[in-house]
């Protein structure tokens, strides 16, 4: 990639992890004030390694979780993301497995939680959740369809996020997307050359778009 | 042709009292005409979810526990799983199931517990194997985003409808394209805020067609336990209980006829009220 290519890519994305993840912890901020709850959380998807990410922790466990992961098909939050389907729970203590498995391995034992999936056209993303909202008042579905727009919002925050990731992949050299990068300094560099092999490159390049 | 056959694509004259039913429709549905008396016996329940804790005293006895995971391009159906339930959730559809219709059979079809990757097409494969195995009422707590899956489980609702089997789906309260519920072969469910297990309506306005109990729903959960809990995930349960219900009583009854009948006796229509 030409300095110039590689600037003008690199000031898209340098700096923007760091915007979109304040962006999601802004998010659990948030939810957490409105629902007057003890803590909120966002997870990630890790689509490679099958497994959820603490990406932002607002309250309870703000120090310790970010970064912390578990397999994507257990617990709460793992079910959430594979049925697609929002779930309050209150009294989150009378299910053992919960207790044992997840919650005390974080430190944190919540009574009552509101676990919702993050969409983003057809993939899911990851895993908003809200951990004990007061429990002196009924939950409603009010609250459950403010918890979807919460998420919707996460959603496109966790989108964002993954993209600049992805791109500072490929400018690090990284990724499965990295050959499209070195690929393309390739073709800088031999702009000015007569070989045909370039050209050859382009039409190849342009069929394997079609395809895709 | 022979004289039993039934006309399947066209209804000469001739053939017209060959296709009488077996039982005179009344004059006006009841929900004690179209469930008084009921237990769900009879009436066959796959709960398609993360498995069935077998023995939980709000569910009982469970018929089947069964294992879908695909291994390489191979779908390996367990018919023995003896995992019971990974999440604790097709426990909670179980025991709503069995708190309306306590003497129905219930067979657990696990498709979760593999991990995220892959997961639709393991949905996809459960479906298709509780299809043919012609159970009355499918219970479906969960649906894909997935494009690439949503022709296939379309094709899948409308052989289960065509066979008699009702698919009952969570709808969804997010803006988001997801499936099978959408289809109009299924029975799709959201929530309504009242107590009354027996309460639900019918939405005029579909997608969503039922709307039952799924806000403060105490439910079974893993090991012996209960909890609160809230969501379509719940109400869809409910109505696949009171469908079976109605063909427990009524097992003649196609997936056409029940969602008439269960129509009729919405809270919201006449045989309702």
């Amino acid at each position: 990639m030409s300095d110039d290519l590689r600037a003008a890519v690199a000031a898209g994305v340098l700096g923007s992890e760091e915007q979109f993840q304040a962006l999601l912890q802004s998010i659990v901020d948030v939810a957490r004030a409105i629902f007057k709850a003890k803590a909120s959380s966002i997870f990630l998807l890790d689509e490679e390694a099958d497994e959820l990410v603490f990406e932002a922790v607002a309250g309870e466990g703000s120090d310790s979780l970010v970064g912390q992961r578990f397999p994507s098909s257990t617990g709460i939050a793992g079910f959430v993301l594979i049925s697609r389907q929002p779930l309050v729970i209150e009294d989150v203590l009378q299910d053992p497995r919960f207790s044992r498995e997840t919650a005390e391995s974080t430190g944190f034992v919540p009574k009552g939680l509101m676990a919702v999936p993050l969409l983003h056209e057809e993939r899911a993303l990851g895993v908003l959740e809200v951990l004990d909202r007061p429990q002196d008042t009924r939950f409603t579905l009010a609250e459950m369809d403010l918890l979807g727009l919460f998420a919707n919002q996460a959603a496109i925050a966790l989108d964002l996020l993954q993209r600049a990731r992805r791109a500072q992949a490929a400018l690090a050299g990284e990724g499965d997307l990295a050959v499209v990068a070195r690929v393309a300094e390739t073709l800088e560099q031999q702009r000015d050359e007569e070989d045909g092999s370039r050209a050859s490159a382009l039409r190849l390049l342009a069929e394997l778009e079609k395809l895709l | 042709m022979s004289e039993e056959e039934l006309p399947a694509w066209s209804l000469p004259a001739a053939a017209v009292e060959r296709i009488a039913l077996p039982e005179e429709w009344p004059g006006e549905i009841t929900r004690d005409w179209a469930w008084g008396g009921a237990t769900g016996a009879g009436a066959r329940v796959c709960v398609l979810d993360s498995g069935i804790e077998d023995g939980h005293p709000l569910v009982g006895k469970v018929q089947q526990s069964v294992a879908i995971s695909i291994q390489g391009d191979e779908v390996i159906v367990d018919e023995e799983d003896n995992q019971g339930d990974l999440c604790g959730h097709g426990t909670a559809c179980a025991g709503v199931i069995r708190s309306l219709a306590p003497e129905c059979d219930l067979v657990s079809v696990r498709v979760l517990g593999a991990g995220y990757t892959g997961s639709g097409a393991v949905l996809l494969e459960g479906l298709k194997w509780a299809i043919e195995q012609g159970y009355d009422v499918i219970n479906m707590s969960l649906s894909t985003t997935k494009q690439k899956f949503a022709s296939l489980l379309h094709e899948l609702a409308d052989t289960a409808y065509f066979q008699r089997t009702m698919l009952v789906a969570s709808a969804h309260n997010m803006p988001v394209e997801s499936y099978p519920w959408r289809f109009s072969s299924v029975i799709s469910v959201g929530s309504h805020e009242g107590h009354d297990p027996l309460e639900y309506y019918y939405n005029p306005a579909p997608p969503v067609e039922f709307f039952a109990r799924g806000v403060d729903v105490e439910v079974a959960w893993n090991g012996g336990g209960r909890l609160v809990c809230t969501g379509n995930s719940f109400a869809t349960p409910h109505v696949a209980g009171i469908a079976a219900l109605v063909l427990s009583k009524h097992p003649e009854l196609t997936p056409f006829q029940l969602k008439s009948v269960l129509y009729l006796a919405a809270n919201n229509v006449g045989g309702g009220k």
